[in-house]
């Protein structure tokens, strides 16, 4: 049963019917979906969730779209772990990771992407569309896929081969543009006025964005239905962070939680395209548009359409911002992958050099629950730790040989 | 400076559904009230009360973000392409 009233501005609040529409004719605001929560109240409850499907559709009464036309290839409910190394080594106390890895084509865009095909099915749409970063686009050349519907994915011609890769494979078309992201997504602006396509983060982009409250459901679920004291999420667009503290808040509003929700929500950005935790720091209140230049490729948008949101989410609940430079990106996925055993992206190294960062500066405190939010996985970005992380020896194959390269003294 | 304004589907009801309106101007804010002058209503959509382009209107230049240039004081060259854009998200 989906509960949807309609759209509603984010800006001035101005109303419209649930059209695959993405920005408000008056000011052009972004419109999000709007809900009936009391009727959500009244039908959703903790154990009817835990009968759910073990995927994201489990929250189909808080998503905007029936689980039953779902485009669906198992994404959601992903291991939430306890990272007691990773914390110690940081000086924290209780640390979790919400492990995005694990889903389909391996990043947190198959909750957005399950959700707006789904959705551009609804609405009679056959081809599917998006400007991507990379993770984006593997989804929805997949997602496609099985919905039988055909596909135009944009993206930067400079992306890395794990992701151009894995993306053509599943046989949609792949455009490949001479120039960065933000130039890629002002293309496919004016391509969604020409071309009736499900364009997923363009005309379809308020059902999309509700993909990403899953992570927050599913966070607070697996914690015993209650909330972290911190979260840290990276951040591009905007959108994940500013749906995280949505998802908690939605959680309270409809009676799945005791207690309203208190949650700290730091954002994390590569040095090389920083431009919300500019304004964080430089408590400024216009966000200057960036040239990115990071090898975090999955967060280099260099004008966040939602950073307006998520610096707003960031103040509002005492959270923090950091912005890492590439060394310490590779230092953060080489210091999760060593610690806790999960080899995340370039976006995961910017996820967790700023844990660190923050942790370092007293923002994230020891006496807090934090989840850090991993939502891509490293076999995407090789090209980031190919240089560093190499065989400890190659030899000839002796135990003379071995006993020259190893001094072992333990058995 | 004769200059084509590109004008996004979500503006279109003010500029009797062209895709492109053309219009004489100096800079980009000239251009933008010259809009106005032809096509009573754009002023109100593109700025907000102080005057200033609405948060979420993102203005090129040829291809070119107007942040980056002179925002809307940037000049504009005969022959040269105005597109307005709304912002969208993604990753």
């Amino acid at each position: 049963m989906v509960h949807v009233q309609g759209l509603r501005c984010r800006e001035c609040g101005r109303e419209y019917e649930a059209a695959p529409i993405f920005t408000c004719e008056w000011c052009f605001g972004p419109l999000e979906v709007a809900y009936d929560y009391d009727a959500i109240a009244k039908s959703v409850t903790r154990e009817k969730i835990a009968a759910g499907p073990l995927n994201l559709w489990r929250y189909s009464d808080l998503l905007p779209v029936e689980a039953d036309s779902a485009v669906d290839l198992g994404t959601g409910f992903t291991p939430l772990v306890r990272a007691d190394r990773l914390a110690a080594e940081l000086g924290l106390g209780e640390v979790w990771l919400k492990n995005d890895t694990r889903n389909p084509t391996n990043s947190f865009k198959d909750r957005v992407v399950s959700v707006a095909l789904s959705k551009a099915l609804e609405f009679g749409f056959k081809v599917a569309a998006c400007a991507s970063t990379g993770n984006l686009a593997n989804s929805v050349a997949a997602h496609a896929a099985r919905a039988g519907m055909r596909s135009y994915v944009f993206i930067p011609s400079d992306l890395e081969q794990g992701k151009v890769v894995t993306t053509a494979v599943y046989g949609g078309n792949l455009v490949a543009i001479n120039g960065n992201y933000d130039d890629v997504n002002r293309l496919c602006a004016e391509l969604a006025g020409i071309y009736d396509w499900a364009f997923v983060n363009v005309n379809m982009r308020p059902y999309y964005a509700e993909g990403s409250k899953t992570l927050a459901f599913e966070t607070a679920e697996q914690l015993g239905w209650t909330v972290p004291d911190h979260v840290v999420v990276p951040v591009a667009s905007g959108s994940l962070l500013t749906k995280i503290r949505k998802g908690f808040d939605e959680l309270y509003k409809v009676g799945l939680l005791d207690e309203e929700p208190q949650v700290r929500v730091s954002g994390a950005q590569a040095l090389g395209c920083s431009p919300v935790a500019e304004a964080f720091i430089e408590n400024a209140d216009t966000i200057r548009p960036v040239k990115p230049d990071t090898i975090a490729k999955s967060l280099a948008i260099g004008n966040p359409a939602d950073g307006y949101f998520a610096l707003d989410v960031v103040r509002s609940t005492g959270g923090g911002f950091g912005a890492v430079t590439d060394g310490e990106i590779v230092e953060g996925m080489e210091l999760l992958a060593r610690t806790e055993g999960i080899f995340a992206e370039t976006a995961g190294g910017v996820t967790v050099a700023t844990l660190k960062k923050l942790a370092a500066d007293g923002v994230v405190r020891p006496d807090e629950r934090v989840v850090v939010y991993i939502t891509g996985h490293g076999l995407k970005t090789l090209e980031a730790v190919a240089q560093t992380s190499r065989p400890t020896a190659t030899i000839a194959a002796t135990l003379d040989a071995f006993h020259e390269a190893f001094d072992i003294e333990e058995s | 400076m004769s200059v084509t304004v590109r004008i996004p589907t979500q503006l279109r009801s003010l500029s009797a559904n062209a895709a492109e309106v053309q219009v004489e101007a100096g800079t980009v804010a000239d251009a933008l009230k010259a809009l106005e002058a032809t096509h009573p209503g754009f002023s109100e959509r593109l700025f907000d009360e102080t005057g200033g382009l609405r948060r979420f209107v993102n203005v090129f230049l040829a291809d070119e973000d107007i942040r980056f240039l002179q925002g809307v004081d940037s000049l504009v060259a005969d022959g040269q392409t105005i597109s307005i854009v709304p912002a969208v998200a993604g990753g």
